[in-house]
C-alpha cells in the first residue's frame, strides 16, 4: 500500500514542473532530509569537520605514549576508563587507537570530507546546472554516510574496544574473533560501517560522474571546464571501479569471519589449537585490498590537487600554465592508480620479476606529477600573487607535495623497500603527500569557497596563524620520522624504550608528541574559526570577491536551490582568462570579443 | 525533485537520460566487483587443494530461465513503445515470473551441491561458488524488486505514465544481469 502511495507521488512530481514553487521547505526538508546538493555539501564537510577532531585527538593520545612511555597520565584514566588503566594506555588500546586514526581520516574525513563536500557544492556549480543528476541518489549518499559514521562511532564504545588490526584490516587478525581484543565485535561493526560507506561512496561517484557529462550549461565543453571540475571526475571515476574491489575483499572476510569458510586462512594455530582452515591465502586479501588502497591515494589527492590549481591561478591572477597539461597528467595518475597496487606488498613474498614491473609503473607516477609541480610553480611565476589563506593552503599543498612525492621514489623501488618497509619511513611519506597535503587542500578549498558556502568570510588573523603553525608544524612532526626510518624504527610498536638501538630516539619522540599537540590545538583554533564565521564572520557584499571566473561567482551571494534565479547562463571561454588583453579578469560567461588575443 | 530533473534534463544539450548514464556507470562499477571475485578465483584455483566439481544440473534450467526472461523485457520494451499496454502488462509479468523463477533454481541448485556433501566450508573452490553465485543472485533479487515496482506500475489505472526512461533502464539493468550470469558460467565451466 505504502509502496503505491509513494509511486503516485513521484508520478505527479513528473509532471508538475512548478512543484518546487508551490513546495513548504520546512526545517527537516531544508537542513536534514535536504536533496539542494549545497546543503549535502555542508552535511558532509560538518561531519567531516566532527571525525577530523576525533582522529586527529586520537593521533595526539597515542604520541603521548610514543612521547611520554615511562610516565602516568592520570586524566587518561578518566578519559578512557579500563583502556588506560593507571593512566597509561594499555597497548590492545594503542593499536585500537592507531587503527581508528587511520580508519577515520583516510575514509571518513579525506574521502568522504573531502570530496563528499567539494564535489557536491562544486560540480553543479561550475558546470552550470540546477543539481546534481540525481539529487535523490545525493541524499541517500549523505545518509549512508551517516550510518556508516553512527556504526563507527558505536564501536568505539563497545566493552572490547575498536577494530585494532590496522587500517588495512589484514586476515588473520581481521578474520579470526580470537586473535585480539579489537578483532571480536570491533571488527564486526568496522566492516558493517564500511560496507555502508562504499555504498555512500558510489551512490555520490555515480552522481558526481553523470553529473559532468550529461548537465553542464550550454557552451560548457569539456576543455572549458575548470580544473576542479575535472580533479573531481577523475576521482569520482577511481572510486567507482575501486571501492566495489575492496567490496569483493570485504564479502569475502565477512564469510571467512562469520561462515567459516577458508578464503584467507590456512594453517593457523591459535591459544596452542590449530584451525580446520586450509587452502586460503592472506596475500590474496592484500591484493583486493590494495587493488581499491592504491587508487584510494588518488581519490584523496586529486580533489586536493585540482583545487590547488584553480586557487593558485586565481590568486596569482595568471591563467593555469598548461590546461590540457594538467588534464592529462590527471589522466594518466588516474591509469597509472590501478596498475601499481602491488608496491604495497613489495616484501611479501612477491615475485622479484613481478615486482620490477611494479617498480618500474611506480616510477612512471613521477612523470606526470612532476608535470603538474611544473605547472604549479610556472603558474606561480611572476604573477600579481594575492597571499590569501587559500592561496597560502594552496602554496603549502604544493610544497608538501613535492616533499612527500619525493620520499614516494625512494619507496617505489622494491630493493630500497626491503630496507625501508613497515618503517617510520613510510609514516613521514603518505602522511606528508597523502594527509598533510590533502589537508591543505581541503583547507585552501574550506578557505576559498566559505563565502560562497554561508555569504560570509572567515577571520583571516585566525586563519594565518593556522597556515603557519600547521605548515611549520606539519614538518617538525614529519621531517624526522624520515631519520628514525631510516634507522630501521619500525612503525605500530607501542613502545621503544626496551631496544637499545630505538632508545636514542626518545628525545625526538618527545619533541614530536609536544609539537603534534600544538599542531592539534591549532586545528581547533580553525574548528572555532569556522563555526564562529557562519554565524558572525565578516558578511560577503559582493557576488564575486576573489575576482575569479568561474560560474559559481555568477549566482547571487547565497544562492538559493537552482543555484540561478533565472536562465542558467551561457559559457564562452575556458576559466582561466586572468590578465587578458590587459585586464585582471574575464568572466567564462563573456563572450570572446573580436579584436581579442589568443593566449 | 522529480520536477526539477524534468526542467533541468530540458535545459540541457540532450544526448542519453542521465539517469540511463548513471546505470552504465553502475553497471561499470558491478563489473568490477565481479572482476574482483573472478580474479580471486584465477589465483586460488592454481593453488594446491583446489577441489574441481561438476556445476548442478539445475544452474542450466536457470539459465534458460534467465535468457527467456531477457527476451520477454525486450519484447515488453516494445511494446511498452508502441503503447500497446495490455501486452506490456503481459510481459512484464512474464519477466517477472522468470526472475523469481531463476532465483529459486538457484537456490535448487544450491540444495543439489549441499546433498552431494559440497558444503560452503567444504573447499576454497565450493566457497568461491557460492559466494559468486549468491552475489549475483542477490543483483537479481535487485532487478525482481524493481520490476515489482514496473508490475505494480503497469497495473495501477488512474496515473497513465508513457515515460519509456524507467522501463528502458529496467530492461538494460535486466540485460546487465542476464549477461553476467552467462559471462559467471562460462568462467566457472572454463577454469576446472
Amino acid at each position: 500500500m505504502s509502496t503505491s502511495a509513494v509511486l503516485h507521488n513521484a508520478d505527479v512530481h513528473t509532471h508538475d514542473a512548478h512543484h518546487e514553487h508551490h513546495h513548504h521547505e520546512t526545517f527537516i526538508s531544508k537542513y536534514v532530509f535536504s536533496q539542494d546538493h549545497k546543503m549535502i555539501s555542508k552535511q558532509f564537510l560538518i561531519t567531516g569537520i566532527i571525525w577530523a577532531i576525533i582522529g586527529g585527538l586520537f593521533s595526539v593520545l597515542f604520541r603521548l605514549q610514543l612521547g611520554y612511555p615511562d610516565t602516568t597520565f592520570p586524566f587518561l584514566e578518566d578519559l578512557l576508563g579500563h583502556w588506560a588503566k593507571g593512566g597509561k594506555l594499555q597497548p590492545e588500546f594503542y593499536y585500537a587507537l592507531v587503527t581508528m586514526h587511520g580508519t577515520i581520516l583516510v575514509f571518513f574525513v579525506l574521502t568522504a570530507g573531502l570530496s563528499g563536500t567539494f564535489a557536491n557544492f562544486l560540480i553543479p556549480l561550475q558546470i552550470g546546472a540546477r543539481d546534481m543528476a540525481s539529487p535523490m541518489l545525493n541524499m541517500l549518499s549523505y545518509w549512508f554516510f551517516f550510518l556508516a559514521s553512527i556504526i563507527m562511532f558505536a564501536s568505539l564504545f563497545v566493552q572490547t574496544g575498536p577494530a585494532s588490526g590496522g587500517w588495512t584490516i589484514y586476515p588473520p587478525l581481521s578474520a579470526l574473533g580470537d586473535a585480539s581484543s579489537g578483532s571480536k565485535i570491533g571488527m564486526d561493526l568496522w566492516l558493517v560501517s564500511m560496507a555502508m560507506f562504499i555504498v555512500s561512496s558510489l551512490l555520490g561517484g555515480l552522481n558526481y560522474i553523470s553529473t559532468i557529462l550529461n548537465l553542464r550549461t550550454k557552451g560548457m565543453s569539456m576543455t572549458r571546464m575548470p580544473l576542479t571540475i575535472w580533479g573531481l571526475f577523475f576521482t569520482a571515476v577511481l572510486g567507482v571501479l575501486s571501492f566495489p574491489v575492496l567490496l569483493s575483499g570485504a564479502i569475502l572476510l565477512l564469510f571467512d569471519r562469520n561462515l567459516g569458510t577458508s578464503f584467507y586462512l590456512s594453517d593457523i594455530y591459535i591459544n596452542g589449537k590449530i584451525l580446520p582452515n586450509e587452502g586460503g591465502s592472506a596475500i590474496l586479501f592484500q591484493h583486493l585490498f590494495w587493488f581499491l588502497g592504491h587508487p584510494e591515494v588518488y581519490i584523496i589527492l586529486l580533489p586536493a590537487m585540482s583545487m590547488s590549481s584553480e586557487i593558485i591561478s586565481v590568486n596569482s591572477r595568471k591563467p593555469i600554465f598548461g590546461y590540457m597539461a594538467m588534464v592529462g597528467s590527471m589522466f594518466a595518475i588516474a591509469i597509472l592508480a590501478f596498475l601499481v597496487w602491488a608496491h604495497h606488498m613489495f616484501v611479501t613474498g612477491l615475485n622479484p620479476f613481478l615486482g620490477a614491473f611494479f617498480v618500474l609503473l611506480t616510477l612512471l607516477i613521477a612523470v606526470p606529477s612532476a608535470i603538474k609541480v611544473f605547472n604549479w610553480l610556472t603558474t606561480i611565476w611572476r604573477g600579481s600573487l594575492r597571499f590569501t589563506p587559500a592561496m597560502l593552503f594552496a602554496i603549502g599543498f604544493v610544497s608538501m607535495f613535492i616533499s612527500g612525492g619525493l620520499t614516494g621514489i625512494f619507496l617505489g623501488n622494491s630493493a630500497l623497500d626491503i630496507h625501508l618497509h613497515d618503517t617510520y619511513f613510510v609514516v613521514a611519506h603518505f602522511h606528508i603527500v597523502m594527509g598533510v597535503a590533502s589537508f591543505f587542500g581541503m583547507f585552501a578549498g574550506v578557505y576559498h569557497w566559505f563565502p560562497k558556502m554561508y555569504g560570509r568570510y572567515l577571520n583571516n588573523t585566525m586563519a594565518y596563524i593556522h597556515f603557519w603553525v600547521t605548515m611549520v608544524g606539519a614538518y617538525l612532526i614529519f621531517w624526522p620520522m624520515h631519520y628514525q626510518g631510516f634507522a630501521g624504527v619500525p612503525r605500530r610498536y607501542y613502545d621503544f624504550s626496551m631496544w637499545e638501538s630505538f632508545n636514542q630516539f626518545g628525545g625526538l619522540n618527545e619533541f614530536i608528541s609536544f609539537v603534534a599537540m600544538i599542531v592539534f590545538a591549532v586545528q581547533l583554533l580553525f574548528v572555532f574559526n569556522f563555526f564562529y564565521s557562519i554565524f558572525k564572520g565578516r558578511k560577503v557584499t559582493t557576488t564575486n570577491p576573489w575576482g575569479a571566473n568561474t560560474l559559481e561567482w555568477t549566482t547571487p551571494i547565497r544562492p538559493g536551490h537552482g543555484n540561478w534565479p533565472g536562465e542558467i547562463p551561457e559559457v564562452h571561454r575556458g576559466a582561466y582568462d586572468y590578465g587578458k588583453d590587459g585586464r585582471e579578469f574575464i568572466l567564462q560567461t563573456e563572450p570572446v570579443g573580436e579584436n581579442e588575443s589568443h593566449h | 525533485m522529480e520536477g526539477y530533473m524534468s526542467t533541468v534534463v530540458m535545459e540541457q544539450r540532450k544526448k542519453i537520460h542521465p539517469h540511463k548514464f548513471t546505470l552504465w556507470v553502475a553497471i561499470a562499477s558491478i563489473s568490477m566487483m565481479f572482476a574482483g571475485l573472478t580474479s580471486a578465483y584465477i589465483v586460488k584455483e592454481s593453488q594446491a587443494n583446489f577441489l574441481n566439481f561438476n556445476l548442478p544440473l539445475a544452474f542450466w534450467y536457470s539459465t534458460a530461465a534467465m535468457i527467456a526472461s531477457s527476451v520477454t523485457i525486450w519484447m515488453a520494451q516494445k511494446k511498452f513503445k508502441n503503447r500497446e499496454m495490455a501486452s506490456y502488462r503481459k510481459l512484464i509479468t512474464v519477466t517477472f515470473i522468470l526472475g523469481l523463477l531463476f532465483v529459486a533454481l538457484q537456490v535448487v541448485g544450491f540444495r543439489e551441491l549441499y546433498k552431494n556433501g559440497l558444503t560452503l566450508t567444504t573447499n576454497v573452490s565450493v566457497s568461491f561458488l557460492y559466494v559468486i553465485v549468491f552475489l549475483h543472485a542477490a543483483h537479481v533479487v535487485g532487478g525482481v524488486v524493481a520490476l515489482m515496482v514496473m508490475f505494480i506500475k503497469a497495473f495501477r489505472t488512474k496515473t497513465k505514465s508513457y515515460n519509456a526512461v524507467p522501463v528502458e533502464v529496467m530492461g538494460t539493468y535486466w540485460h546487465f544481469v542476464d549477461f553476467l550470469w552467462i559471462y559467471l558460467l562460462v568462467f566457472l565451466l572454463a577454469v576446472r
